[in-house]
């Protein structure tokens, strides 16, 4: 195919999966506003409150950043795994496989697609957190690029989940047992500094905290890592899950008996 | 004339040790109405999946109109288009999407893939469903949609794994029509059926497998003049009686209107008229007992 071919055949996977997801809006979009809301109400207002300053902010500001976070990963991670599982669960992963389309262009189809729902949820959250606290992003490059590489990494590591998942559970197991818990453990909710020294030593081997404490220095200015470490992690994380999924792809891994 | 599927010692083991295919060769030509028959397991599907990449080849070469799946997968994909067994799209997308998302994936502008999804889907009979989710389809109207998508980027090799299987007769006689058409027009068409009467009447070449190994590959005349005798079932006006004899000719009594005639290689049905004319006997119509090719087939198969 030609380049220009290739483009067509990507933009193609692209649109299906934005529809996709803008089609079942009440699982994919409110869900997560829902949600955050109340973590804004409760743990921001409410709770947040009583706690006073953590960090130099309010607790409010403080949490923010985590949250949208959290909501940019479980939602880029989902679309992925849900969308490639649902593709193989009703076989029409088949006309993907048989058409010439080239292996980066499905993969990249695929994690634009999530990387699409990540970014939109992750707006729709930001959009709700200024009726709580005003942000002021203080490094806009730090920020997005942040965002962007997350987002990418985990449509690629749902894309990984998707391909091995035989069961609707597979595809659960993933968000719920792990990343959630290693998002709540991230410091979404709190310092590090606040930990003793062993458990603040125990979290810094949690990816998460350098993800969440990377986007919380791009729109506050604080961070409880080195922001360039969290960079390197994040971005060597990606090109791992990038080299992998194509390795399946090239392989047929589960997808070619 | 070209080559359009070249298949070349072709062998697979699948994971669990089953060896599905042991060395099958097999060539179609261009423009050909080719069958491919065989019993459940016997490695149609597994022919089919290889050639169509879904399937993982243990040895073996396979060339696509010269494209080697091997080293020019992309433009022996190209190619093809495959109709498979069993519905392969989504529940939820309608059937302008699954047609038109199909044209995108072979990278064909979206203006191209409306005119053409028009074309098919009008052809085959889809126009007024194009905006209803698939999923609310008849099992009739899938096999139409999936035909449609196989041939939205124009293959010259379609590929038809059971297309009528679950169709009915009048469906299944305007998809004979349309596979006619477009096999007329130049694509080189591939089918399996369990309906050998389908096979017998559409193709020119037929080659059937079986346990993994092609135990014949021929046109559809030379099989049929392999038929050693015929049996027909004759309709009489008058009354017979179950002691009806015709010299020269095994026959049997069904009932007062009916009876059973087997006509041996070399014989006619001249010499059969004249008996039954002699007994003052007026046959009314008659029709072959089992389709030709099924005894052949079912021959072919206790043989081999």
């Amino acid at each position: 195919m030609t380049l220009a071919e290739q483009w067509v055949a990507f933009y193609t996977i692209v649109r299906k999966e934005i529809r996709r997801f803008l089609r079942i809006w009440m699982q994919t979009l409110l869900p997560p506003a829902i949600t955050m809301s109340l973590y804004f109400v409760i743990f921001g207002a409410l709770i947040g409150s009583r706690i006073g300053q953590m960090g130099g902010f309010t607790y409010m500001e403080f949490v923010v950043p985590g949250l949208i976070m959290m909501s940019v990963i479980t939602n880029a991670y989902s679309n992925v795994v849900s969308s490639f599982f649902g593709a193989k669960f009703q076989r029409f992963v088949e006309e993907i496989l048989v058409s010439p389309m080239s292996n980066n262009t499905v993969l990249w189809g695929f994690v634009i697609g999530g990387v699409a729902r990540g970014l939109l949820v992750g707006l729709i959250v930001t959009m709700l957190s200024l009726f709580f606290t005003s942000l002021h992003i203080q490094h806009v490059g730090v920020t997005i690029g942040i965002v962007l590489m997350t987002s990418i990494m985990f449509s690629l590591a749902g894309f990984i989940n998707a391909v091995f998942a035989n069961n609707f559970d597979d595809v659960s197991i993933v968000p719920v047992f792990v990343l959630t818990p290693l998002t709540y453990l991230g410091g979404v909710f709190y310092s590090i500094d606040l930990l003793p020294d062993f458990w603040a030593g125990v979290s810094r081997l949690n990816p998460m905290l350098y993800i969440v404490n990377a986007f919380r220095y791009g729109v506050l200015g604080v961070s409880d890592v080195n922001v360039t470490t969290a960079f390197l992690m994040v971005g060597g994380f990606t090109v791992a899950a990038y080299a992998y999924c194509m390795y399946l792809l090239a392989s047929g891994t589960r997808l070619r008996h | 004339m070209g080559i359009a599927l070249q298949i070349k010692g072709l062998r697979k083991v699948y994971d669990n040790g089953f060896e599905a295919l042991k060395g099958i060769d097999l060539e179609v030509k261009e423009g050909d109405f080719f069958a491919l028959l065989g019993p459940n397991g016997a490695g149609k599907s597994t022919t089919i999946g290889i050639v169509s990449s879904l399937v993982k080849k243990s040895a073996g070469d396979v060339h696509i109109f010269g494209h080697s799946i091997q080293t020019d997968m992309a433009a022996a994909k190209r190619e093809i288009g495959v109709v498979p067994q069993e519905f392969n799209f989504s529940n939820f997308e309608t059937v302008w999407d699954i047609v038109v998302n199909q044209a995108g994936y072979y990278g064909l502008s979206r203006s191209i893939a409306g005119t053409r999804a028009e074309k098919y889907l009008k052809k085959l009979g889809l126009w007024d469903k194009r905006d209803v989710a698939s999923r609310m389809l008849s099992g009739g109207m899938k096999r139409r949609l999936m035909i449609a998508r196989a041939l939205i980027h124009e293959p010259r090799l379609l590929i038809l794994d059971e297309p009528t299987a679950g169709v009915d007769i009048e469906l299944r006689r305007s998809m004979w029509e349309f596979l006619t058409e477009i096999n007329r027009s130049g694509t080189t068409i591939i089918l399996t059926t369990h309906y050998l009467e389908e096979a017998e009447s559409l193709c020119r070449h037929i080659a059937i497998i079986d346990g993994g190994n092609i135990v014949e590959n021929t046109s559809m005349k030379a099989l049929l003049r392999q038929l050693q005798k015929e049996v027909f079932i004759l309709d009489t006006r008058d009354v017979i009686t179950p002691d009806i004899q015709i010299e020269g000719f095994d026959t049997r009594y069904v009932d007062d209107h009916m009876l059973e005639l087997v006509l041996k290689k070399g014989s006619s049905l001249n010499e059969v008229f004249v008996a039954l004319n002699e007994q003052g006997l007026v046959v009314t119509s008659m029709r072959n007992k089992a389709n030709r090719l099924e005894e052949l087939f079912v021959g072919l198969l206790a043989t081999k």
